[in-house]
């Protein structure tokens, strides 16, 4: 094959990223791009298309990026460059990950280490679980650009590659989080109180004269009485990162600091030990070692500051709370004195000590929420500030936000509150993207009551009907014939043991009766598609169905819930609550079944995600999620086509994983094309008629749970 | 079907030697003066915790024997009262373990409860009143309990399965003590008793499972319990190396999770 020629590529680089919709051009591109070979050309092209799926430009930046790429890069690393940047985009938006296609440099003589370095996602999930066993407040692991803290999250750089075994890298990437983790630990961000609060660091360093050098010596101090602690208590941690200095060649202790080292190691010593001897030393900075963080002194200066504030509200509410529920009077109260002493604990040596919280000399048991809260304050300031000992009540304090985790809300670009964040998958990236669509839970609308009333009478003799088949499926008990073991004997096995063993044949051992109470244990999610296309009598025969449905199991004990969903484009994705599963159905669940009516689009990925997450809520045996649907999934952005049909079914696929049985009733005619390649063959139905659908889904429910 | 069990076995379990348990409250104590009372019992606590050693500490302190009933999701009322068999082509009752403690007067002592049936549960219910006695409704007999007879049971609350609640009918008739997992200066000394391991080790035992209790509810169900530090332990102290020890007798036991699996050896590598 020949290679392409420049208008050829522009040709083609119109047709695969649809530029011309957007306004660029590809001519830089294919300028750079015409001299490489066909085959590298199709490896461009391809990658291009990919990117461009998720942004137009990234697309574009990655052809024009691709000269660049193609002679570093084999087509695997091309491949983890052009997803790292997809990633980005996911996560941060499309800044960072335009940078990132743009440093395909760097991306390229990276890529070797990174062959033997070790990565954030392959050890992340393991490194949380490591860094929570450690002990102390609770830190959020990222991915940053350096290795750094705020005191509430540790950032740890993509990727470590600097030794040539992988272990070792490993063992970095370790030392690197211990470090993060003992600073915050045993108190290098000590916290004065003041105003406003802030760390006694920047409180020490507002008044130093040559503030690079005392902040070089001071984070080596600080280094050197991290290990002297983690020899006493992590000998296996202390010997690993002695291990790597040793390798890299740089000492723990530079030389003329003896006597400083010998003070950091009394059992006493503390950040102020450091910042005394600061002064006594001199000669040149020490260099940096290969687990040293940079410090962000303001970064941690803000966190605490929010943290405190936070922390002292929550913590005054809740001895407000304790005096309240001691019924002391609103004068005790305000007069209560609360008071804390150290608990002693043996020769267990914590830089968090256990406290006792004392009201009138009387030791009092804070609730479980409270340990946590009292234990993160003392590792703030190393003791209860006098202040925090005040109760404050309710009306200055909103208990809410005590609720409310940081890390729940989505640390990213979008500061969506109080929604729910699902991944959805990209078929074509074979990749999740991350934190993508954005879920609400909103308040169905009320409609007509008398539309069940109505509906009901219409169906008269069919919901008569439904009732009596579906009292026919309730739990029942079950007597066990002839068991090998069981309650009391069965009698007619006995006698018919007993005439073989007269006839010299062996006996059968079972003889007994087992009474089984059969049990259905069903509960059941009714999503039921709200998208702009089912306007009209698709609409009328979905809520007939409903009633119907609703009516019947009513003389079951199965566990249902009505979830109705729509939305429009994936920030904007809804489900409505008809009726969840603690509600009883009532007159409010009618009235939200008349007021079903169609809105917008068919986002039935992150719909099906989140009410999975509901049903998985449900105590039952068997959970079963019917979807009541007029069509293919689609959106109003580029959820369409193949890429919904993918998403919907990786979504299925999850659901299945969690033991929850999905199956779809449709009356989209088409509907076997896709249908099977998501539901399987056997996990839908195609009503013919949609007047046949108030008939029919009562009917198709009984038969799924027979 | 073994028709030959014997009668006489159960009531033979006595205690001889003192089973080594340490303190943690004052549950002797209570357990002393519910017993003297004839109030039945329920020890609430997680796994591993020293419930069981409990009981046949107390079995042995108050010289009854011990029948001791593992709860499961098959347990029938018959599996505790009794049932027909054929004995030689004649039906005859025989006494479950819940009716021969009964008759004995020994501590019936049901473990892990919430497992068993529903419907179990009733039966237990006249017994663990003023009443005492055991309806045995197939034989047509109710059996009045004898004075030492004293049930207790046990149950994990950190089950947290809405089908695995124990009913209100059912825990408002015992006397209940929590147990949990002994203060960090205890379990040491537990586990050298036990074990025979240094004080050095024993303490980065203790270490490690507040540790692996600090990951319960992110990742692990359960911390450590002191059972397995025990294990672990013992390990040690035939000469498996303390990582090792630590994999094998905690980590794994506690999870499949391999994420998991490899922190918490990576913790254990910290300390050791």
């Amino acid at each position: 094959m020949h290679p392409l020629s420049v208008v050829e590529l522009e040709q083609r680089l119109d047709q695969v990223l649809e530029l011309d919709l957007v306004r660029l051009s590809p001519e830089q591109a294919a300028q750079a791009l015409a001299p490489f070979s066909r085959e590298q050309q199709e490896r461009a092209l391809h990658w291009s298309q990919i990117a461009a799926q998720a942004h137009v430009q990234i697309g574009q930046q990655i052809s024009i990026h691709a000269a660049l790429a193609l002679p570093l890069m084999s087509d695997e690393v091309m491949g983890r460059w052009v997803y790292h940047a997809l990633d980005l985009y996911d996560r941060k938006g499309l800044f960072p990950a335009i940078e990132a296609v743009k440093s395909v440099e760097r991306y390229a003589a990276e890529a070797e280490a990174r062959a033997r370095g070790v990565g954030f996602d392959e050890t992340v999930g393991m490194l949380s679980h490591f860094l929570q066993g450690l002990s102390g407040r609770h830190l959020q692991i990222e991915e940053g650009e350096s290795l750094w803290t705020d005191s509430e999250k540790v950032f740890l750089p993509s990727f470590v590659g600097h030794f040539e075994q992988r272990d070792d890298n490993f063992q970095l990437y370790k030392a690197q989080l211990v470090t993060l983790w003992a600073e915050n630990w045993y108190g290098t961000w000590r916290l004065v109180q003041g105003e406003p609060v802030q760390t006694r660091i920047s409180q020490w360093l507002s008044v130093r004269a040559d503030k690079v050098r005392d902040l070089a010596f001071l984070q080596r101090l600080e280094l050197i009485r991290i290990d002297v602690v983690l020899k006493r208590v992590f000998p296996g941690i202390f010997r690993q990162r002695n291990r790597l200095l040793q390798m890299v060649g740089t000492p723990l202790i530079p030389s003329g600091w003896e006597y400083a080292v010998a003070a950091l190691s009394d059992l006493q010593a503390s950040l102020e030990t450091s910042l005394l001897w600061l002064d006594r030393l001199d000669g040149e900075a020490p260099a940096r070692l290969c687990y040293q963080e940079i410090w962000q002194i303001e970064a941690v200066d803000s966190a605490a500051r929010a943290r405190s504030e936070k922390e002292r509200g929550s913590f005054q509410y809740l001895l407000w709370k304790m005096a309240d529920e001691l019924q002391l009077t609103e004068q005790e109260q305000q007069q209560a004195k609360f008071e804390w002493h150290q608990k002693e604990n043996g020769e267990q040596q914590e830089s968090v000590a256990e406290v006792e919280l004392l009201l009138e000399d009387q030791p009092v048991a804070p609730p479980e929420i409270m340990n946590a809260l009292t234990r993160s304050i003392i590792q703030d300031f190393g003791e209860l500030p006098p202040e925090y000992l005040h109760p404050v009540g309710d009306a200055q304090f909103d208990p809410e936000r005590l609720a409310r985790n940081a890390q729940d809300v989505w640390g990213g670009t979008y500061h969506e509150e109080g929604a729910f964040l699902y991944d959805e998958w990209d078929g074509s990236r074979l990749n999740y993207r991350k934190g993508w669509a954005v879920l609400r839970e909103m308040e169905a609308k009320l409609g007509d009551g008398n539309f069940v009333e109505e509906s009901i009478h219409k169906y008269q003799r069919l919901v008569g009907h439904l009732r009596k088949s579906f009292e026919a499926l309730r739990s029942a008990d079950l007597l066990l014939k002839r068991q090998e073991n069981g309650d009391s004997l069965d009698v007619d096995a006995v006698v018919d043991a007993m005439a073989d063993h007269q006839q010299g044949q062996e006996m059968s051992d079972r003889l007994y009766l087992q009474n089984r109470r059969y049990n259905r244990s069903i509960a059941v999610m009714l999503m039921v598609d709200m998208s702009g296309s089912t306007k009209g009598w698709i609409n009328d025969a979905e809520r007939e169905s409903l009633v119907l449905l609703c009516e019947a199991l009513e003389a079951l004990d199965d566990r249902y819930a009505i979830y109705g969903f729509s939305g429009w484009t994936r920030k904007r994705c809804e489900v409505f609550p008809i009726k969840r599963f603690t509600e009883p159905y009532n007159e409010t669940v009618k009235q939200k079944i008349a007021g079903i009516e169609s809105q917008d689009y068919t986002r039935m990925g992150v719909a099906i995600r989140h009410l999975t997450a509901l049903l998985n809520g449900a105590e039952a045996r068997t959970r079963l999620l019917i979807t009541l649907s007029d069509g293919k999934p689609d959106d109003s952005d580029d959820y369409k086509g193949e890429y919904a049909i993918e998403d919907t079914r990786m979504a299925l696929l999850e659901a299945r994983r969690t033991g929850v049985h999905p199956f779809c009733i449709t009356i989209d005619q088409e509907g076997q094309e896709y249908l099977s390649h998501m539901y399987g063959p056997a996990g839908y139905t195609v009503v013919d008629a949609v007047e046949k659908l108030p008939f029919k889904v009562a009917d198709i429910y009984r038969r799924l749970t027979l | 079907m073994n028709q030959q069990v014997s009668k006489q076995q159960i009531e033979e379990i006595w205690i001889e030697e003192e089973p080594y348990y340490e303190a943690v409250g004052e549950e002797i104590v209570l357990f002393e003066s519910a017993y003297n009372n004839k109030l039945p019992l329920l020890l609430k606590g997680p796994t591993g915790c020293g419930k069981t050693r409990f009981m046949e500490h107390m079995a042995w302190r108050l010289k009854r024997p011990l029948i001791t009933v593992s709860c499961h999701d098959d347990l029938t009322a018959s599996d505790l009262v009794g049932r027909y068999l054929i004995v030689g082509g004649e039906t005859r009752w025989i006494d479950g373990p819940l009716a021969r403690a009964v008759r004995s007067g020994g501590i019936c002592y049901l473990d892990e409860i919430v497992e068993a049936r529903k419907d179990t549960m009733v039966v237990i219910h006249p017994l663990a009143d003023d009443r005492r006695v055991l309806p045995m409704e197939k034989v047509g007999e109710q059996l009045q309990a004898a004075p030492e007879f004293s049930m207790v049971v046990s149950y994990n609350p950190g089950y947290q399965s809405v089908l695995k609640e124990l009913k209100q009918s059912t825990r408002q008739r015992f006397v209940a003590i929590e147990f949990n997992y002994p203060s960090a200066d205890l379990e040491k000394r537990i586990i050298v008793r036990e074990t025979g391991v240094d004080a050095q080790s024993a303490q980065n035992l203790v270490k490690f499972a507040e540790m692996t209790r600090n990951l319960k509810g992110s990742g692990l169900d359960e911390g450590a319990s002191t059972r397995l530090l025990v294990h672990a332990a013992k390990l040690m102290v035939s000469g498996i190396s303390p990582i090792t020890a630590c994999s094998a007798g905690i980590g794994q036991a506690l999870t499949d999770d391999p994420d998991m699996v490899a922190a918490v050896q990576e913790l254990s590598a910290a300390l050791f």
